[in-house]
């Protein structure tokens, strides 16, 4: 089943996401990631969600949440048309230098970032399409990793059409 | 710009909504609204229990279209509104919640009746607000009332700190709100009625089903001359009772798991199947993959994500029953005569209409679906019902002919055991010179009973009508069906005696033995000034039929048991 991206605008106000999280725990909707921001009407927010689903169980989560009073405007992404992106950090042992040298090649290899570079450690900085983020992890695989944050995805529409 | 404390900012916004009742219990973080209400003219009705309050605004709105108030206190109060509150949501029954809060410096430290009623009754609601200053208020009053009785209707709480309901502000009344996420949608598109016509002019074996909908937009008149226009036989679901008139001969009564023979029966042979402000849910479909098998499915209704929900439409119609229903018939008068009807299939809902469930009964007791065809018989045609859950609730639906729109009223989505008696009570404040009647169950009364001195000492004279099996009867029934006649928990040995009951409260309290005694407690009770608690003794093996049993179709209904 493909991903799936929905975008919505919402109220930015205290415990509107928690409405949005307590309607997915209720229906039984399970999502792979959910991501907040403000816009540039502090007033609002814009959320997106991926999630593997149908398309009847789709349309229920769009109207769903498109019913919710703090919900302004909602979109379902059509998926050959999205840009998403993810932000990932990570910081991996790297006290071999051998490690450290396969690491840097491997985030310069993915345009990454390092952030932080200590004798035991560094932090790294990689954004790109969840699956490329999982690429990326798949192969620093043999590279004992400290700990990690993904942001999950974020996303837009190609063209002029906003949401 | 008006001075006032948050107390008077709130009661002089339920005034400018119309409110005229508020039902309800105070407790500590509520007692400056009470003494501010002193000064207000407004109703308080007492309740002994928050719930009955919560399902008394219930009653109240379903009886009078209008918004029902409810007030608790914070914590348990407040929790215990929380069964009423969802009862009125999940039946689209406009519902304004008050609920008193600990002060805001007190709110997350679990202080004493602190309870997070937001978090809590965040799936229960339409919408729920806490207000943060007194000069919001009347912003949240106006929300709240515009919401709850706009589009789909529903309930929406507002928590009150106390310390809000008491601080002094500045304060506006504002004329009306703009929601930037919410526009309930009463046109429809032009398209979707055009094609909803078209498939209906088409329709050689067409029917109906009416829901809640058609009462909550007003839209009986147009339903039944949609329905004379195509000679659509037109069945109901449960909420959708009173809709569309008993005694009209293309009426099939009750479609789904308690439905009749001629519903069921109709909705599985259509070709062309209408449905109106109803949600579809296990109860009225049975077995989704059998429903309606050969129907072209149309759906109206005023929420979208009722559409394809349960049930996959051919097409649909998002807009006001009324509206829609004007002018999908405007559009039919282009398309065809209403002439061009199918005298088979009319012919057809006529036979079906004479077919009746039988349960096997022992010895002299009375017969449930009698004994609500005798109440039936001595009520006016505009009398309320209203039901509790379960057996009584089935045999009601079945038996008891709803000319009139909001003349029976019951908890139909959340099939709430207890909600009849405080409804009824709700109803009585709405239409004091109408007869109001509850069809209950001995298990069912037990729930709320204590609203008898409500009842009593607020002046609300209502008729329990209590179909006394001494059983938890629908368990029992199911028991008996599908659990090889094994009783666990149904049995409520004879307790209490609900003719004592009745007047330890100071109501009237009569038990009755006959058909004709039945009749003549009931123009009694009719008359009498104070309520009157009927006890009608009936076979605890009664059961109500037809049903269809858990999972299977429309059409596997069982009719004799």
């Amino acid at each position: 089943m493909p991903k799936h991206v929905v975008s919505f605008i919402v109220e930015n106000k205290p415990g509107v996401l928690f409405k949005v999280s307590n309607l997915f725990r209720r229906r039984g909707y399970n999502i792979d990631s959910i991501t907040v921001g403000t816009l540039q009407d502090s007033e609002l927010s814009r959320m997106t969600v991926t999630i593997d689903a149908d398309s009847k169980i789709l349309n229920q989560i769009v109207e769903q949440l498109d019913k919710m009073v703090e919900v302004i405007k909602i979109k379902r992404f059509d998926p050959i048309r999205t840009i998403t992106r993810e932000l990932l950090l990570i910081k991996l042992n790297t006290i071999d230098p051998m490690v450290r040298q396969e690491a840097l090649e491997a985030i310069n290899d993915n345009h990454g970032l390092i952030l932080d570079i200590e004798p035991e450690t560094l932090v790294a900085e990689i954004t790109g399409e969840p699956q490329e983020i999982d690429k990326f992890l798949n192969r620093i695989k043999n590279i004992e990793i400290r700990e990690l944050s993904r942001t999950g995805a974020t996303a837009l529409e190609k063209g002029p059409s906003t949401l | 710009m008006v001075e006032m404390n948050g107390s008077q900012a709130l009661w002089e916004s339920l005034m400018k909504e119309g409110a005229k009742n508020v039902f309800g219990l105070p407790g500590g973080s509520v007692i400056p609204l009470c003494d501010e209400m002193l000064k207000q003219d407004i109703r308080f009705i007492l309740a002994r229990h928050e719930q009955g309050a919560a399902h008394m605004a219930d009653g109240y709105a379903r009886a009078s279209g209008e918004v029902g108030v409810c007030l608790a206190t914070s914590g348990p109060g407040a929790t215990n509104l929380i069964t009423g509150i969802a009862s009125a949501n999940i039946d689209s029954s406009p519902v304004v919640a008050l609920c008193g809060q600990v002060a805001r410096e007190l709110i997350g430290t679990d202080a004493f009746q602190e309870v997070d009623i937001i978090g809590v009754s965040a799936s229960v609601t339409k919408y729920n607000i806490q207000t943060r200053s007194a000069a919001e208020i009347p912003y949240a009053v106006k929300t709240a009332f515009q919401i709850a009785n706009t589009g789909r209707k529903g309930a929406v709480l507002i928590d009150l700190p106390k310390d809000v309901t008491t601080e002094i502000m500045d304060v506006k009344f504002p004329e009306n709100i703009v929601f930037r996420g919410y526009h309930p949608v009463y046109q429809p598109d032009r398209r979707e009625i055009e094609w909803a016509a078209t498939l209906l002019a088409r329709a050689d074996k067409p029917v109906i089903i009416a829901g809640g909908g058609i009462i909550s937009s007003g839209a009986s008149q147009e339903l039944v001359s949609l329905s004379e226009y195509l000679m659509a036989p037109t069945a109901i679901t449960l909420m959708g009772k009173g809709a569309f008139p008993a005694d009209h001969p293309l009426s099939l009564g009750l479609c789904g798991m308690h439905g009749t023979c001629a519903a069921n029966t109709m909705v599985s042979e259509a070709d062309v199947l209408l449905i109106i402000g109803a949600r579809l849910t296990d109860r009225t479909t049975g077995s989704v993959k059998t429903f309606a098998p050969n129907a072209k499915i149309i759906h109206i209704d005023i929420d979208r994500s009722e559409i394809d929900k349960n049930i996959d439409t051919v097409t649909r119609v998002i807009g006001d029953a009324k509206i829609s229903l004007q002018k999908i018939l405007h559009h039919l008068s282009i398309l065809r005569s209403s002439t061009a009807t199918n005298d088979v299939w009319r012919k057809k809902c006529q036979e079906l209409r004479e077919v009746n469930g039988v349960s096997k009964t022992n010895g002299d007791y009375l017969k449930a679906p009698e004994v609500v065809k005798t109440l039936r018989k001595a009520l006016a045609r505009d009398s309320i019902v209203t039901t509790e859950v379960g057996q009584c609730q089935m045999w009601a639906a079945l038996h008891y002919d709803a000319y009139l729109p909001r003349t029976f009223l019951t908890s139909g989505g959340l099939g709430t055991m207890g909600w009849g008696f405080p409804a009824a009570i709700g109803a009585k404040a709405a239409k004091p010179n109408v007869t109001v009647v509850d069809i209950a169950g001995d298990g069912s009364f037990g729930m709320t009973e204590n609203n008898l001195a409500t009842s009593v000492k607020e002046d609300l004279p209502v008729i329990v009508m209590i179909l006394n099996n001494n059983m938890l009867g629908m368990v029992a029934q199911w028991q008996r069906l599908f659990f090889g006649h094994r009783y666990s928990a149904v049995e409520l040995k004879k307790t209490p005696d609900f003719v004592k009951l009745a007047q330890a409260y100071g109501a009237e309290g009569v038990r009755v033995e006959s058909y004709q005694e039945l009749e003549a407690a009931i123009r009694r009770a009719i008359k009498s000034e104070i309520a009157t608690v009927i006890d009608v003794p009936i076979d605890p093996e009664e059961n109500v039929l037809p049903i269809v049993p858990p999972g299977m179709g429309l059409k596997d209904a069982l009719m004799e048991a």
